[in-house]
């Protein structure tokens, strides 16, 4: 039982630890690039414009299509590695 | 055939195809009834999602947001589809694993308290009937444009065919017809899309073409619209903005909204398992996002078309846009599309200075001195992607199929709250307080009945709008935001808060929210009554009402956590029940009932 609950525990750190990351990307590419940074990244052109105008409009929404896809995949893994999938 | 006869077809046909699903989905129980018996693929759940998630305003509206507002309205894009991460990694997985049918249920067992439950039960109800008042009208004004019946006569259309396939399938009927539907919208949005960025850029990809140079001009396409709207007095289409704090409060408030709105919740539910969960709200993105990438290229073609048609000067290459900005159209030479959406009253033209030309301009800058005396032409937001086939000159079944399209768009998302707010009536209400010991087979026709009910008065209200309606973004997302999506994922990443800290962090939240829009939107909406203007100058620390539901969040995380720390720890059953949905595998023991 002991073991059930310290396997448990780990789980879930692993789990907080890679919402943590996902959700650093997250923030990183919206309100970072797209947003506070823009005027950082001003100097980079794409197309006409700049690369936090890309996030803004397009590189924020596939990022978060990956972020997804690697969360489910990963989590996955978390889930069989701890023996705690359905 | 005439253009009424091929919508008519279209909207016939996939009218028929919904009807047709909802017969073959029928109910059987409330399983059924409230999750489509569980058994929903996580692709089928992304696809239904999409459509559940895509309302008329996404199909309709938010392309002309951004086609007005350039950049500045790139928070729309960001705020509902970030939420969706938050969904997969915060709530989702989660909820699907403790198992059971409702919102409010999940926080009145984890928060062992029936005024939770409760206050759950009116957030849910205020948002979903907010945001399905919109659906509704939208669904009567597609009827009116392209039917060319009267909008309360539409609307009631609409809701017969809502009310065949959501009463007799309740949430399994809605899945399927919502797969169905997210493919009637997605052809519809993207088929005109497709065609005007052949047209502007020679790329036939929409998001591609955005960011690639303008055919008859040669520069970059958005350098080119820059060009073009600054001639003509407006800002930059790619400007930045001055009030970060608000523009990054605004996409915060909507993308956690996003993740607390109910009746997007509901959907996960519908999985057999928890990594189902997980896959589903991935693949909902990509397929929310096949049309979130190509309406902000739509809006941009779309705005440039649209001043290029009154400026042909300003089309090709130019030597000085000043110039070119001089020479509008006259008013008896406009086309043919203007003519027709300015019956609809979308398309205004007012001649101020008899000259007889469309003048076209940013009415707050002042022109006078090319003997311009106002802007003469107000064109809708919302009739940008109604009227890009029109625009593009494309055949009349690219027009027939728009109107199936925004049809679909808001029926398939008006049934999805339709579904939330019956099921928290009949499971929550009915079930969960007044009539615990209610049969099946009793429930199964509560529903049907709350269902009923709900689309009564969701048809009625928006055939009448009250003045909230109008509110969706403030008044929906602000509550979902500033009361739910805390009280979900305190629930699950916290074992110590407990009934009272969460019940006084969603009461606290929400008052603060409902507050703040109230002193700038009238209180209750009601005109007049707003105590100050609803002006960036008047907003606390630049803060709009719309943006306010971020920070109603923070205030209902802090309060939650200092009223659990002061009082006691929640029993070890609930400690116990945060376990189980934590684990995929039934690590944390039975649920205490």
């Amino acid at each position: 039982m002991a073991d059930d609950k310290s396997n448990a525990a780990a789980y879930w750190k692993a789990n907080i630890r890679l919402i943590t990351g996902c959700l650093i990307v997250w923030a990183l590419v919206s309100y970072g690039f797209a947003i506070l940074l823009r005027p950082m990244l001003s100097g980079i052109p794409v197309g006409g414009t700049d690369l936090g105008f890309w996030f803004a409009q397009q590189g924020s929404i596939l990022t978060f299509i990956g972020i997804i896809f690697f969360y489910a995949w990963k989590m996955n893994r978390l889930d069989k590695k701890f023996g705690l999938e359905e | 055939m005439s253009q009424f006869a091929i919508n008519l077809l279209f909207v016939g046909a996939s009218f028929a195809l919904y009807i047709g699903i909802a017969i073959w989905a029928k109910a059987g129980s409330t399983k059924d009834f409230y999750v489509a018996g569980g058994g929903v693929h996580p692709i089928t759940n992304g696809m239904a999602i999409g459509a559940d998630w895509m309302s008329a305003a996404s199909f309709i509206s938010m392309a002309g947001l951004i086609a007005a507002g350039g950049y500045a309205n790139s928070t729309f894009l960001m705020g509902w589809t970030g939420g969706y991460v938050l969904l997969a990694t915060l709530l989702a997985p989660y909820l699907r694993k403790f198992g059971k049918f409702t919102v409010p249920e999940f926080i009145g067992d984890r928060f062992y308290s029936k005024p939770a439950r409760l206050v759950a039960v009116v957030c849910l109800i205020v948002a979903s009937v907010t945001y399905v008042i919109g659906q509704m009208a939208g669904a009567g004004v597609a009827f009116s444009r392209f039917l060319e019946v009267d909008a309360t006569m539409g609307l009631i259309i609409a809701a017969v065919v809502v009310f065949v396939y959501a009463v007799l399938g309740g949430m399994k009927g809605i899945t399927y017809t919502q797969v169905a539907q997210y493919i009637v919208l997605i052809i519809a949005y993207t088929i005109p899309a497709v065609f005007i960025s052949l047209e502007l850029t020679g790329n036939p990809l929409p998001p591609l073409g955005l960011f690639s140079t303008h055919s008859e001009s040669g520069v970059p396409m958005l350098a080119k619209l820059n060009e073009v709207v600054t001639a003509l007095g407006f800002n930059q289409y790619t400007a930045d903005v001055d009030n970060k704090l608000n523009m990054v409060l605004f996409t915060l408030s909507l993308m956690i909204g996003t993740a607390g709105l109910p009746h997007v919740i509901i959907r996960f539910f519908t999985v057999p398992k928890v990594a189902d969960a997980r896959w589903s709200a991935g693949w909902a993105l990509v397929f929310i996002g096949l049309l979130y990438l190509t309406a902000p290229a739509v809006a941009s073609m779309a705005r440039l078309n649209l001043v290029t048609t009154i400026y042909p000067d300003m089309a090709g290459q130019v030597e000085n846009y000043e110039e070119a900005a001089t020479n509008p159209i006259a008013y008896a030479e406009r086309p043919d599309w203007i003519r027709t959406w300015e019956e609809t009253g979308l398309i205004t033209f007012e001649d101020k200075n008899n000259d007889g030309n469309i003048q076209l301009y940013n009415g707050a800058a002042d022109f006078s001195e090319r003997g311009w005396e106002g802007n003469e032409l107000e064109v809708n937001n919302d009739i940008l992607v109604l009227a890009n086939p029109e625009i593009a000159n494309l055949p009349g079944w690219v027009i027939g199929l728009i109107a199936a399209g925004g049809l679909a768009a808001a029926l398939s998302t008006a049934a999805g709250l339709l579904l939330a707010i019956s099921s928290a009536i009949s499971h929550d209400l009915i079930k969960g307080a007044i009539n615990p010991n209610i049969t099946e087979k009793g429930e199964l026709l509560a529903a049907r009945i709350s269902m009923s009910l709900a689309i009564v008065v969701a048809t009625y209200l928006g055939a009448n709008p009250p003045g909230f309606a109008a509110q969706v973004v403030a008044l929906a997302f602000g509550i979902a935001a500033a009361s739910l999506f805390p009280a979900l994922m305190m629930g699950i990443f916290s074992k110590r808060v407990n009934n009272k800290g969460a019940v006084a962090g969603m009461l606290t939240g929400l008052t603060f929210t409902l507050v703040y829009i109230f002193v700038y939107k009238g209180w209750f909406f009601i005109p007049g009554t707003n105590n100050l203007p609803d002006t960036a100058d008047n907003w606390i620390l630049g803060i709009s009402p719309l943006s306010i539901g971020a920070v109603g969040a923070l205030i209902n995380f802090a309060v939650a956590y200092a009223v659990s720390s002061a009082t006691e720890e929640p029993p070890q059953e609930i400690q116990d029940l945060v376990d189980s949905v934590r684990y995929p595998k039934g690590a944390g023991g039975a649920i205490g009932h």
